[in-house]
């Protein structure tokens, strides 16, 4: 079923602008939390069960209740819209059509921490967006919900927007910290976490647009009742962005109840494949989670149906699953090529790297050499065993998680689509004229009757 | 009288010593010595912030702390991970950590120039040893070596970027040493280099000591180039009267000629007292200086081999680590008459010779 929580307004015409967001129930969250306790707040998110929607899935709640509260020490909140990861485009719908989501959203939860100077770090490609921004937090100023005072309750709070400078690290929250404090965006070495110092060492809570939008809703709603959308520990809707072969490509809400098959075949969402070709694999939450092909899209490896949502998508691990990731739903047919989308996704990384780690800096741009060879025809068969290697040996070993990002998709590449990185050693002049194709991939796995 | 300051206990590679709360990993490593010290090749005791970054010293934590005796999920950089009290780290006795090591040392190498027979620092280099001790002979990268061009960084130093591993040493030294930021890395990934915007020359008192704290040959004393191997120079530790540092220095010199001038450096490589660069550059000449005597050298390089007096010799800790005495297989001295032990390279008047090494001299 439906549900329109973040994007229950999306159809009414210039809900941007802050008039026709007031009209229709905007900033009645913040004016309800102005005059609730601001450990109240947190207790509402918690009670929510809200994860982190920027890809690592950490409680909301539990992040905010680490935050260091030292004696005249300022603290901050700081909004990630360093949206990077290819695939995902969610939060630049959200912040392009419901910027006084964002902003309400940020106001309760500067409120709720105690930032009185909060900042949006958008990526700098976002350029028309930082406009729409700027605006929406110019109206809320002149309607009293930003600035000295705000609505008589003695809380000050100023929203900057930041640009960074096109680099996908800076979505890292240290290296966002850094990049903000003007230096070159390398991750920092954690501990200590940024709740303890963060942004110019003071205590910092890093978030991503679309848990701080969430925020709005729940307290609309109280914790509770937004707990009940969604199963399990996948509390609330989420926001999904869907690229690649689907009828539909686009931005939804789902409440993570519904199955991946219902998702990419049914007509409400994606409307399943064009042309009529067949699925091949999908990388269910950005480029850095695991690829899997459709035969373990659909059912698990234990024969069970696949949900849209944070466990039933990681169910099985990274041997047969994947992960909810940052909602970048990437849907791959029949035609395409696993090795030239691996090899693209290594270009990407190799790119990125910030440079600081060995094994991240030099392995990085090994493995994109390894799957070009390959890619073009002059692979060979030691090839496949070595990229494994060098992603075991990234894996894990790195400051921050790039190194983790670059790692997982050629090994999952590797794991589950073997026999088409060897197709493509063995038949070198062939692969550079037609693609492996579908194969087996699509076939149903046995699964052994337990006992 | 204050409290006497409660001590850590922490185990590594079976072998317990107690540190002060606050110690890193790797320096109550050190302070053990031998085998089980990480080896690191960004982390600079002097430098502050240095680190976390080569992750040549990542090691293993089998046991978090008494209180929580979890293991840590990950291989974590000893250089900037805490001691907690009744932590448990595995360093050589650990496979995941050989392994991980292995493969770190391959991709430092992966890019870096096979130059050693041309290379100023060879005998010397960070990299050389770790490549020696924990590196494989053979490399499994078939593809064109990333190139920079070479760089002057002003009238004393050269760099020599295709050797740079990266370790940022330098660029913290001159952050923290000298009045104002002239250099640092730019561009990113695998194409990063440290540079100096337009290349500008570096031009301040101490910046001479970026050389030292470079592990690898990528910064260079233009006085000293190709002047002469490092191991067939002796070095003395020496002092003068200086009024911008503290004058002492250590002299690689042949015969009384002083080919070289460098800080004097610990046990691990690190300096011991900045030198500024009229002492290192300038004073090229034995009257300059008062000559204290041969150069106590702690550490386990090439230098190292020649048997110089007073050298402090690295412990060896290997029954300790295994828990038993070491099965003695082969004594070299037996095989090979190189590196005889009875023969003090400081002894030897002027540079070595290969005849001093031949048996019956």
């Amino acid at each position: 079923m439906a549900v329109k929580v973040l994007l229950k307004n999306d159809h009414i015409e210039g809900i941007r602008y802050y008039d026709t967001y007031r009209k229709h129930g905007g900033y009645a969250a913040a004016e309800k939390a102005l005059k609730m306790a601001p450990a109240d707040i947190v207790e509402e998110v918690k009670k929510s069960g809200l994860r982190g929607r920027g890809g690592a899935g950490f409680p909301t709640g539990m992040k905010w209740s680490f935050l260091a509260k030292p004696e005249g020490v300022p603290r901050h909140l700081v909004c990630n819209a360093d949206e990077s990861e290819p695939g995902t485009f969610k939060d630049r719908y959200l912040m392009e059509f419901h910027p006084h989501t964002l902003i309400e959203g940020l106001l309760i939860s500067s409120f709720a921490l105690g930032s009185n100077a909060t900042y949006i770090y958008i990526r700098g490609e976002y350029a028309w967006i930082v406009g729409i921004l700027e605006q929406a937090i110019d109206e809320a100023k002149k309607n009293g919900w930003l600035g000295k005072n705000i609505q008589g309750t003695g809380f000050d709070c100023e929203i900057y927007v930041h640009r960074g400078a096109g680099a996908y690290i800076c979505g890292e929250e240290t290296a966002l910290i850094e990049s903000l404090e003007g230096k070159r965006g390398n991750p920092r070495m954690k501990p200590p976490f940024p709740a303890i110092q963060g942004l110019w060492m003071r205590p910092t809570v890093v978030n991503n647009v679309e848990t701080l939008a969430a925020v709005v809703p729940i307290i609309n709603m109280g914790g509770e009742e937004y707990a009940k959308i969604g199963v399990g520990r996948s509390t609330g809707s989420k926001l999904l962005s869907v690229c690649g072969n689907v009828n539909k490509p686009g931005v939804y809400e789902i409440d993570m109840t519904i199955s991946v098959e219902e998702f990419i075949y049914s007509d409400e969402y994606c409307g399943g494949i064009p042309n009529g070709k067949r699925l091949k694999a999908c990388i269910p939450g950005g480029s850095s989670v695991p690829i899997v092909p459709a035969n373990l899209l659909f059912k698990t490896a234990k024969g069970e149906t696949r949900y849209m949502n944070y466990e039933s998508l990681s169910d099985g691990g990274f041997a047969t699953g994947t992960m909810m990731g940052s909602g970048g739903f990437i849907v791959l047919d029949e035609d395409q090529c696993i090795v030239r989308h691996t090899m693209t996704l290594a270009r990407f990384y190799n790119h990125e790297s910030c440079g600081q780690c060995s094994p991240c800096r030099e392995g990085t741009g090994w493995m994109y050499k390894i799957l070009k060879n390959i890619e073009t025809g002059k692979g060979k068969m030691s090839d496949i065993d070595l990229l494994w290697d060098i992603q075991r040996r990234i894996e894990g070993n790195t400051i921050c998680p790039l190194g983790d990002a670059a790692a997982w998709p050629v090994a999952a590449a590797i794991r589950h689509f073997r026999d088409e990185f060897e197709w493509h050693v063995n038949n070198p002049e062939e692969s550079q004229k037609r693609n492996f194709g579908l194969a087996h991939y699509a076939d149903p796995i046995h699964v052994p009757a337990s006992a | 009288m204050s409290e006497p300051t409660p001590k850590f206990k922490v185990t590594v590679d079976n072998i317990t010593i107690e540190v002060a709360p606050g110690t890193t990993i790797l320096n109550a490593a050190r302070m053990i010595g031998g085998d089980v010290t990480p080896p690191a090749m960004c982390y600079y005791s002097k430098l502050p912030e240095s680190g976390g970054k080569c992750r040549t010293c990542l090691v293993e934590v089998s046991k978090g702390s008494e209180k929580d005796p979890r293991p840590m999920p990950k291989l974590v950089p000893s250089c900037r991970t805490t001691v907690m009290d009744g932590m448990e780290v595995k360093n050589i006795t650990s496979e995941k950590v050989v392994d991980a090591r292995k493969g770190i040392v391959e991709m430092l190498l992966i890019n870096h120039p096979l130059d050693c027979p041309v290379c100023d620092q060879a005998g010397e280099c960070d990299l050389q040893n770790l490549s020696y001790e924990h590196g494989t002979e053979k490399t499994r990268y078939e593809f064109p070596r990333r190139t920079f061009e070479r760089e002057d960084l002003g009238p004393h130093i050269q760099l020599h970027m295709n050797r740079c591993i990266l370790c940022y040493r330098c660029v913290f030294t001159a952050d923290q040493l000298t009045a104002k930021r002239e250099h640092g890395v730019l561009e990113r990934g695998d194409h990063a280099e440290i540079s100096t915007l337009l290349s500008k020359s570096l031009d301040n008192e101490f910046i001479g000591n970026i050389i030292d704290v470079c592990p690898v040959g990528a910064l260079t004393d233009k006085t000293f180039r190709f002047k002469n191997r490092v191991w067939f120079t002796k070095p003395v530790d020496a002092h003068c009267s200086c009024t911008k540092c503290s004058g002492k220095a250590r002299l690689w010199m042949r015969g009384e000629e002083v080919y070289r001038v460098t800080a004097r450096k610990n046990e691990w490589g690190e300096v011991e007292e900045w030198i500024c660069n009229e002492c290192r550059f300038e004073k090229k000449s034995a009257k300059d200086w008062t000559i204290e005597g041969p150069a106590k050298i702690k550490r386990s390089s090439v230098i190292a081999q020649g048997h110089y007096e007073n050298t402090k010799k690295t412990p060896v800790l290997i029954d300790k680590v295994i828990g038993k005495e070491p099965k003695f297989l082969l004594n070299i001295h037996d095989v090979s008459d190189v590196n005889r032990p009875e023969i003090e390279l400081s002894k030897i008047d002027g540079p070595a010779h290969s005849n001093d090494f031949k048996t019956g001299k």
